[in-house]
């Protein structure tokens, strides 16, 4: 599908004991790519992000990230997870630790960068993010949408070259969700590969390359934002759009 | 209501705020509203009033008004010689009082008692105070160095060789026992070869395996040994082991770390640790014979409670942390044996632990190997509390969302470093109150090993009971208050500062 892909999924297959999640998923992403994963809840979105990052198993088919290949025996986890970021829905900042120690948590232990220097690179995404001068604060101390750039910021910090995004809006305030999008939107304009699972149908018609539907563990249907929202063609993409664009 | 009607509204200017009304605060208003608000609250405080009253004017009564304050012996305490009635008769605490600190503890020994309570306090203080720098250093020298100063200054002895000779004498032991198991087995073999040849001859050739093994692993370790037995004759035998495994461990320490580009640190680190612990055993003087020793068995009072509690409270912790984590592990082996490991300690009671670890645990071990009474219950003690701490700890576990665990997956780290980082701080921030109980309960429970023959301070109180010179109506209750409150002030100290630990602790919970 695309030429030189960073992620590539091929006959991935995915069950919850006799429940079969993943039904032979075929993907490519390309370098730069920026993807939206939509569809109904319990279609199998998030389950399949997170088994590029290894979060979750799988029990047939294979996913490469970056030629470093993955396979059912999740060997190589380790160096997939160098590559990836990951945004969760409910942000999973370290409660216990300030924004900048979350920030630079992860340098530190994970990449053995000396203090001084995972600081300053941390400040350097924090003020990507806008929010450098609550370096000091404790994440229970700032607001929903603060907490997801927070969570961008560290994703950030460990120089990915894919962000995986579950929802990062759905679990925020309305009045916050502009702030958090207009960072993905950022993000995007500066060619990191990006796929995002999110029902904010308007960011999908922005910023993606690449619009995929989901439904019963199958991707249904993948087109451009243009030609997704203007002619859908299966009847299930109909349907799904006509109960969500009112 | 035809202001009601009126549906359109738009404020025209927001309304400040303003301080509660001030008959609801204060101590007026405390009075107001909590204690005095209705009939049935005014009788419920006229009941405690009169209850406090009464409770604490009869302890003031005893304890101080009509106590006796000096005095020799049991007369000054009897209440025809006082001319009142007579409350505490504390003239039996001042004469008691170096028992129940030391027990019987030789008097002319009782300074290095106190010089280890010195040090405790000294090294213990800064690591409670938060405020304080250099707390890896501090908490290193408390949990580490510390333990093996108080055990050269309480029981005293020295040493005749460093590391390297104590790994030579284990391994030779080991070895040696390797070659006689295998000589007993073909031996056996031999003698069964006169009934049953070709089992007699299986045993005997397995015997003779098993002492082949024992005596290639014995060449394996020739060079150590011969080092060793030069170390043994050198006549500074302390002194050079020291210095052999001071340059042994830091060149491992400086090659395992990354050598010449970033190691410089760790090698510095490890040589002044090295001479830290030369000057230890310098100032102690352990290379010549160290001080004279005191047997466990003369150790008594407060020394004993208190070397029992911070023992079981500090070797509890790492044996709970590690029970917890194995009893939620996914490695099937390590997670029955976590179980079976918890449910057996906690099965059965601490009186049996330490009747097991006192009188039964020897008839175990082989003959001429001997392990210290005290020590043998303080490895009960720490076994036992660390279940306990186990369970509480895993409750902690238990309240952190898998969301943590897969954020700090994602962001690279491995296992043990979200343990940690990440699960761990955050699952002893949510259970301290429950390891402080476990803690404060520890400390109380130390008294039950009075039952065998170890005298802490309950037990050294309950000893001096029996003294004739102080038979008088009221010593009975003087000693329980006395130790009562030391008791309480111990117990009262930790659970203050482990309300203390939990606010600052938890400053990320305030919004």
């Amino acid at each position: 599908m695309t030429a030189n892909p960073i992620v590539s999924i091929a006959g991935l297959n995915k069950w919850y004991g006799d429940f079969h999640v993943l039904r032979d998923i075929d993907i490519d992403v390309g370098r730069g790519e920026r993807i939206v994963i939509c569809g109904p809840s319990g279609s199998g979105k998030s389950t399949l992000i997170r088994c590029i990052n290894a979060l979750e198993e799988f029990q047939e088919g294979r996913i490469v990230v970056d030629d470093i290949e993955l396979g059912p025996n999740l060997r190589r986890v380790d160096e997939v997870r160098r590559e990836v970021g990951m945004v969760f829905q409910s942000f999973n900042l370290f409660p216990h630790l300030t924004v900048l120690e979350n920030c630079t948590l992860a340098p530190i232990w994970a990449r053995n960068l000396p203090k001084k220097d995972a600081e300053a690179t941390a400040m350097k995404y924090l003020e990507r993010v806008k929010i450098p001068q609550q370096a000091n604060k404790y994440p229970g101390q700032m607001s929903g949408g603060q907490q997801q750039r927070v969570a961008i910021a560290r994703a950030l910090t460990m120089n990915p070259k894919v962000m995986l995004f579950d929802e990062p809006t759905s679990a925020l305030d309305p009045e916050m969700v502009k702030e958090v999008l207009d960072t993905m939107v950022d993000l995007a304009n500066e060619g990191m590969t990006m796929l995002v699972v999110t029902h904010e149908m308007g960011f999908a018609r922005e910023v993606a390359d690449r619009v995929v539907f989901m439904d019963a563990g199958q991707i249904i249907e993948a087109n451009t934002p243009a030609n997704f929202f203007a002619n859908p063609q299966h009847a299930r993409t109909k349907l799904f759009l006509s109960q969500i664009l009112r | 209501m035809n202001e009601m009607t009126r549906i359109a509204y738009v404020r025209q200017e927001l309304v400040e705020g303003r301080p509660a009304p001030v008959k609801t605060t204060g101590v007026i208003g405390f009075l107001r509203t909590r204690l005095l608000n209705s009939p049935t609250n005014i009788l419920i405080t006229i009941a405690s009033a009169v209850l406090l009253w009464s409770i604490i004017a009869a302890s003031i009564k005893f304890l101080l008004v009509d106590a006796v304050w000096s005095g020799k012996d049991r007369t000054a305490c009897l209440a025809e010689n006082a001319g009142h009635p007579v409350g505490a008769c504390w003239p039996f605490i001042q004469a008691k009082f170096s028992q129940f600190i030391y027990g019987f503890y030789p008097e002319a020994q009782r300074w290095r008692v106190n010089l280890t309570f010195f040090l405790a306090a000294m090294l213990l203080l800064p690591l409670l105070i938060p405020r304080l720098p250099a707390k890896a250093i501090n908490a290193g020298l408390f949990f580490l160095g510390f333990p093996v100063v108080a055990f050269f200054l309480l029981h005293g002895g020295g040493i005749d060789g460093f590391a390297l000779s104590w790994a030579a004498n284990l391994l030779s032991d080991f070895t040696s026992s390797v070659v006689e198991a295998g000589s007993a087995v073909s031996r056996a073999g031999a003698s069964l070869g006169e009934r049953n040849a070709l089992l007699g001859l299986l045993l005997h050739s397995l015997g003779w395996l098993v002492s082949g093994i024992g005596a290639a692993l014995h060449y394996l370790i020739a060079p150590l040994t011969w080092t060793s037995n030069q170390i043994q004759a050198s006549g500074q035998a302390v002194w050079i082991d020291l210095a052999a495994t001071a340059a042994a461990a830091s060149i491992l320490l400086f090659w395992l770390s990354g050598g010449t580009r970033t190691g410089w640190r760790p090698l510095v680190f490890s040589l002044l640790s090295f001479a830290g612990i030369g000057i230890v055993i310098v100032v102690l003087g352990l290379d010549r014979g160290g001080l004279p020793v005191v047997d466990t068995r003369l150790w008594g009072g407060l020394l004993v409670t208190l070397v029992v509690s911070v023992t079981g409270i500090v070797a509890s912790m790492p044996v709970g942390i590690a029970l917890a984590l194995g009893r939620r592990s996914t490695i099937p082996l390590i997670r029955i044996f976590s179980v079976t490991f918890i449910e057996l300690w906690r099965g059965v009671p601490l009186i049996t632990v330490l009747f097991f670890a006192t009188y039964m645990l020897p008839l175990f071990l082989p003959a001429g190997f001997s392990v210290d009474g005290l020590v043998r219950a303080l490895i009960g003690i720490a076994l036992f509390a660390g279940a306990y701490q186990a369970e509480v700890i895993r409750g902690g576990l238990q309240a952190i969302p898998r969301g943590q665990v897969e954020a700090a997956s994602a962001l690279g780290l491995s296992w043990w470093k979200t343990t940690a980082l990440v699960v761990m701080p955050q699952a002893l921030r949510h259970v301290i109150p429950g390891l402080v109980n476990s803690f404060i309960a520890l400390f109380k429970d130390t008294s039950l090993v009075s039952i065998v023959a170890l005298f802490d301070l309950l037990g050294q109180l309950r000893a001096s009971f029996s003294d004739p010179t102080w038979a008088t109506p009221t010593t009975l209750f003087t000693g329980f208050a006395f130790t009562g409150m030391i008791y309480f002030a111990f117990c009262f100290g930790m659970s203050r500062y482990s309300l203390l630990v939990e606010n600052r602790l938890n400053a990320h919970r305030r919004n």
